[in-house]
């Protein structure tokens, strides 16, 4: 089973939460405005690694948090903000 | 052992090192490399191919799907693509030689509410004015299709109607895997398993040249990329960014039905769908898992989900045990549709982006791209080049994820 670590409410199975999406980001090597904003459209970085992601919970505590996760192993790990 | 696999393991498969250069080394030995390899060789005569694995061929996407093939997609370039594939497929055993299992079974797509009857009524025109055979069907003739099916959904879901999608069909994913190996190693085409491509090389102008891997670093006029979820990081290597998010996609089989499930049952407002296969098991899949990972994981909850929206449907299937599930990691586009062709990058193509709907797309994919690549053109996929997202022209595909 998974499990998602939130910040409110400790340790929790993943299917009390909602996927938020990971931070879009796009590459400084890219300068072109036009090309920028077709990559924020479009691109993915779909990283094979860690991540820095948003979780919903919804059935729990009902609020948003940052989570780190590996996309490999599922291991969600300690976020420092 | 069967006579087929038999034949197959007396091939000539290469075990010593690789040429130091090709005309095209395909990264990936899944149907649509091996596909594309096979028909780069025997319709365009480029013999000078390698095909390169991590692992064995057809351990990728190829051998975790739900071998369905099916051709009722929902934009026009969608519909003619995936019907020339599902055409080739009818003929793949004629032209390879090798019996894939095909089985044409038909394809009931059911609506549980008005809007989605209005859907199915506009898939059925749609697709049959591009040329595949669908029609909207009613309750009555959906329930002699499929006598198994609970028409009233459980007082939950019942079923109002459905686009029956006569030409789908189903074959076995590592036969057509084999099949395509097969007639590639014949045709002259250089096949390397467990063979992990770590890099590519690159030349001063930026364009790819070769992949190193550990028998040393290949040469290369073209490099193609047909790798399954690992696709970006690949692309990476060669400075190239796509538009594809990585998801995991699971499927189970029961034990063994005894009697006889004659089309495949999906659902638009449930979505799931249900297949038997040749050996009476029932193969039920659903829609891929919300968040995007590489880990390759079936989870409770999904198995609890999909196993409850099918016996909603198909209350036989309660009396029956999960026996083995499994878990692909799909590459899914933004827009939903694969992209195929060259890239920004010289030297570097790829084939991607064919997130759940890549089995049926394997004939078809290999041989326009091995087209592209020889002859410099291929309407069928012309909509489906990486360009279209700077050119801002989506084809957004709404009938291809899952099964909505």
């Amino acid at each position: 089973m998974l499990w998602v670590n939130c910040p409110n409410c400790g340790k929790r199975p993943f299917e009390e939460f909602r996927y938020g999406n990971v931070f879009p980001t796009t590459p400084e090597s890219i300068t072109d405005p036009d090309a920028r904003n077709v990559d924020f459209a479009w691109m993915q970085d779909n990283i094979e690694g860690e991540i820095l992601e948003r979780w919903f919970h919804e059935s729990g505590c009902r609020r948003w948090h940052t989570a780190r996760r590996n996309t490999t192993t599922d291991a969600w790990l300690p976020v420092d903000d | 052992m069967n006579e087929f696999v038999e034949t197959l393991l007396d091939l000539p498969w290469q075990s010593g090192d690789p040429k130091p250069a090709y005309d095209v080394v395909i990264i990936g030995a899944g149907g649509h490399g091996l596909a594309t390899a096979y028909y780069l060789a025997t319709r365009h005569g480029i013999t000078n191919v390698c095909v390169l694995d991590a692992s064995f061929i057809g351990s990728g996407n190829s051998g975790r799907n739900t071998t369905i093939i099916r051709s009722n997609y929902g934009i026009p370039e969608s519909v003619r693509f995936y019907q020339h594939s599902l055409e080739m497929y009818q003929r793949l055993e004629d032209e390879t030689g090798c019996w894939i299992m095909h089985s044409t079974k038909g394809q009931i797509w059911m609506a549980h509410s008005v809007m989605t009857a209005r859907t199915e009524q506009t898939r059925a025109l749609m697709n049959s004015a591009c040329g595949a055979k669908t029609d909207y069907i009613g309750p009555d003739e959906i329930k002699r299709l499929c006598p198994q099916l609970d028409i009233t959904g459980g007082g939950r879901y019942p079923v109002h109607g459905a686009s029956y999608h006569h030409e789908g069909a189903t074959a076995r994913h590592d036969r057509v895997v084999w099949a395509y190996a097969q007639g590639a190693l014949r045709a002259g085409v250089h096949v390397f398993q467990h063979t992990p491509v770590s890099g590519l090389t690159r030349g001063a102008d930026g364009r790819v040249t070769g992949v190193i891997t550990p028998k040393g670093t290949i040469s290369a006029g073209t490099v193609i990329s047909a790798v399954g979820g690992r696709v970006s990081t690949v692309a990476g290597w060669a400075d190239v960014r796509l538009p594809i998010r990585t998801h995991p996609l699971q499927a189970f089989v029961t034990n063994a039905y005894a009697q006889h499930f004659a089309p495949i049952v999906s659902s638009n407002d449930l979505v799931f769908y249900v297949s038997q296969t040749p050996r009476g098991q029932m193969l039920i899949g659903a829609e891929y898992d919300a968040f995007a990972s590489y880990r390759q994981a079936t989870t409770f909850s999904y198995l609890q989900s999909c196993a409850k929206k099918a016996v909603t449907m198909l209350p036989f299937l309660g009396k029956l045990r999960i026996l083995r599930s499994w878990t692909g990691i799909c590459d899914i586009s933004t827009d939903f549709s694969p992209i195929l062709g060259p890239t920004t990058t010289d030297g570097f193509w790829i084939s991607t982006g064919w997130g759940t709907w890549g089995f049926k797309a394997i004939p078809a994919a290999g041989e326009q791209l091995a087209q592209l690549l020889a002859t410099g053109s291929a309407p069928l996929i012309e909509p489906f080049g990486l360009s279209r997202f700077a050119n801002e022209v989506a084809m957004a595909d709404p009938s291809s994820a899952g099964t909505r």
